[in-house]
């Protein structure tokens, strides 16, 4: 008598427990409701090694604190990790490129806004052959570089520039840490990789760097992304990022002794030095000057970039199983124009935040 | 008052109980994803179960856009084609060397401390080293399974032969036996089932490194494109295949049970005794 029923009793508790941990599980879905605490997920790359310094300098907090907000600036290990991380509503920001903020947070319906356009690469990313230096020698080799990522991107713009297409290589998927390892090796002969990685492979002998991000300036854009709900009901998280970063950039770029501190910093935090950080950042287009960002945003350029970019991303799947064509997801730019599907603008750019800090009314 | 070691499960209890927690998991797992797609109708991170059958299909049935393969089936033959060659590479040698290590003590002295010093390193930091010596393509990825399986499978299987009771070496020797003949007729017969349980064993680590190393350069792969597709968070895609693995996984070790069964039923019969 007792013995099924106590069985079923356990059962309905262990139901229980297992109902409650389900919703325990349910992560901070992005709520759009105000709030004063924030975070952050920033990656390491020499575009975003800003946000380590202003985090560690304390400058995020004391723009945080004028606007009577927390903000919280965490460092993820993996770039990627990180934006799926924001796409799963963990973080209310995170350090990302244009095309990664389209094919990953956008394309999963998580409505994002780029308030903060940090820089280009302008040489930072690259195609590498071994043993000559004419790009079109390219054709039927195993090219190994990460999927689908700018690399890509850049694998593609490269071969279009030389009138092939991928169908004329074999992309072989390495991982951005093992890229260096194997291109040591005697049967990699060709990989497009990003720096600090590309640097590594530049410096080998018999390596050549035959197209790089200088190649196509301005389409692969380093910006901050925010959560567009959460940052349309709380305007000062905007403000108080901007007004961080443009502080930042004004302390990175001088020559005197805080400029040269505030990039040694960074250059640690990166795992490199001084020189080797340097080096970076003259193959990055930063803009130090909020003025520039609005310009660079406010031109045709970051449309043309987007339209290349949607096209690539459609092509390889990245929207999604159910986008039937490049329109599917919209991409509006600061004059409120809009790429694809005007009901389903994932993707926003906008200069208003920008322009505030160059007219200093931040 | 029966004590609750005593009480034992009927046949259909026994049956709802083996059920009842994958039924809380799918349960618990259809709650979360319910709530999420509520409040974001194309959140990628835990799609619907009609969603994922209906990508499992298309997975399994229709050609892909870019390389015209249905890429289930291409990305199930790479992977199975690499997990058994390290496999059977790792068995090959296991049985020759821990047999003859086991066996003869000028050997073991040679090579056991070795071999237990190599089992120590962990594969994946040598990884460079791995691609150095057998280049990124096939050879390294079966390679790494073998590196990573192989050490403690022979470990295993050397143990195993220092088992075999004194006695029976001596009347093999009586009998004129040569060592050989030893090896041969006592000592590998007598391993083989051992090393198929080893086997089993080794199987789940064989599986982590052949992801491990389809994650680092790959064109096909059950891994490659778990890793690939992990990019744009397309767990529609990364759920059925995790489903799959584990399913022929599964399938791998039961094969390798009733294969044990059919070819050493004497060993599977005093096993139970």
């Amino acid at each position: 008598m007792k013995r099924p029923n106590r069985t079923r009793s356990t059962a309905r508790r262990v139901a229980g427990a297992g109902l409650l941990a389900a919703m325990l599980a349910l992560p901070g879905l992005a709520s759009a409701q105000e709030k004063d605490s924030f975070r952050i997920a920033w990656s390491i790359y020499v575009g975003w090694m800003p946000w380590s310094y202003g985090d560690s300098a304390g400058i995020v907090d004391k723009w945080a604190d004028r606007y009577d907000i927390e903000i919280d600036v965490v460092q993820i290990n993996d770039y990627i990790e990180s934006i799926n991380l924001y796409t799963a509503g963990e973080f209310d920001g995170v350090t990302i490129t244009n095309m990664d903020a389209l094919a990953i947070p956008a394309a999963s319906g998580v409505d994002t806004t780029l308030p903060i356009i940090g820089d280009f690469s302008n040489g930072n990313d690259g195609v590498v052959l071994k043993d000559t230096d004419e790009l079109t020698d390219i054709e039927g080799q195993r090219v190994n570089l990460v999927e689908l990522s700018v690399s890509h991107y850049l694998l593609a713009r490269a071969l279009e520039s030389v009138g092939m297409s991928e169908r004329d290589v074999t992309v072989v998927n390495t991982s951005d840490a093992d890229i260096v390892g194997t291109f040591s090796t005697p049967d990699v002969t060709a990989a497009v990789t990003w720096n600090p990685q590309l640097s590594e492979l530049r410096a080998m002998p018999e390596a050549n760097v035959v197209f790089d991000s200088s190649d196509i300036p301005g389409e692969i854009i380093d910006t901050l992304a925010l959560n567009t709900e959460v940052l349309e009901a709380n305007p000062e998280l905007g403000k108080a990022l901007t007004g961080a970063w443009y502080e930042i950039m004004a302390r990175m770029s001088g020559d005197d002794e805080t400029g040269v501190d505030a990039r040694t910093r960074m250059a640690e935090a990166a795992g490199t030095d001084l020189a080797g950080y340097e080096a970076q950042l003259a193959s990055t287009q930063m803009f130090y000057d909020a003025a520039d960002a609005v310009e660079f945003v406010t031109s045709d350029q970051p449309e043309a970039t987007m339209d290349n970019v949607r096209q690539f991303a459609y092509d390889r799947g990245l929207l999604g199983a159910t986008a039937t064509s490049p329109d599917f997801v919209g991409i509006e730019f600061t004059d409120g124009s809009v790429l694809g599907s005007e009901d389903n603008v994932k993707l926003r750019f906008t200069s208003e935040y920008m322009e505030m800090a160059a007219e200093d009314t931040l | 008052m029966k004590r609750l070691i005593n009480q034992r499960p009927g046949r259909a209890m026994g049956g709802l109980l083996m059920l009842l927690p994958f039924v809380l998991v799918v349960v618990a797992y259809m709650a979360a994803s319910m709530a999420r797609l509520a409040d974001n109708p194309d959140d990628k991170l835990l799609p619907s179960l009609m969603t994922m059958a209906d990508s499992f299909a298309r997975l399994a049935t229709e050609p892909s856009r870019r390389t015209g393969e249905i890429l289930l089936w291409a990305d199930t033959a790479a992977s199975l084609k690499r997990l058994l060659a390290g496999v059977a590479i790792s068995m090959v040698a296991a049985i020759i060397i821990g047999t003859t290590t086991g066996l003869i003590p000028y050997l073991r002295r040679t090579l056991s401390p070795f071999i237990a010093a190599l089992a120590m390193i962990p594969p994946l930091t040598i990884l460079p080293i791995l691609f150095i010596a057998f280049g990124v393509g096939e050879l390294s990825k079966i390679m790494l399974i073998v590196f990573g399986i192989l050490p403690f499978m022979m470990r295993d299987i050397q143990q195993r032969v220092e088992e075999i009771p004194d006695e029976q070496l001596v009347k093999a020797q009586t009998l004129g036996g040569s060592t050989w003949q030893i090896l041969l007729r006592v000592t590998i017969p007598q391993t083989l089932p051992r090393l198929f349980d080893a086997t089993r064993l080794a199987l789940g680590a064989a599986w982590l490194f052949l992801i491990a190393s389809e994650a680092i350069a790959a064109e096909q792969g059950l891994g490659y494109r778990i890793f690939l597709v992990r990019r744009y968070l397309d767990m529609q895609t990364i759920i059925p295949y995790v489903a799959w693995i584990t399913l022929l996984a599964f399938s791998l070790d039961w094969s390798l049970r009733r294969l044990t069964a059919w070819l050493f039923p004497w060993y599977v019969a005093g096993r139970s005794a």
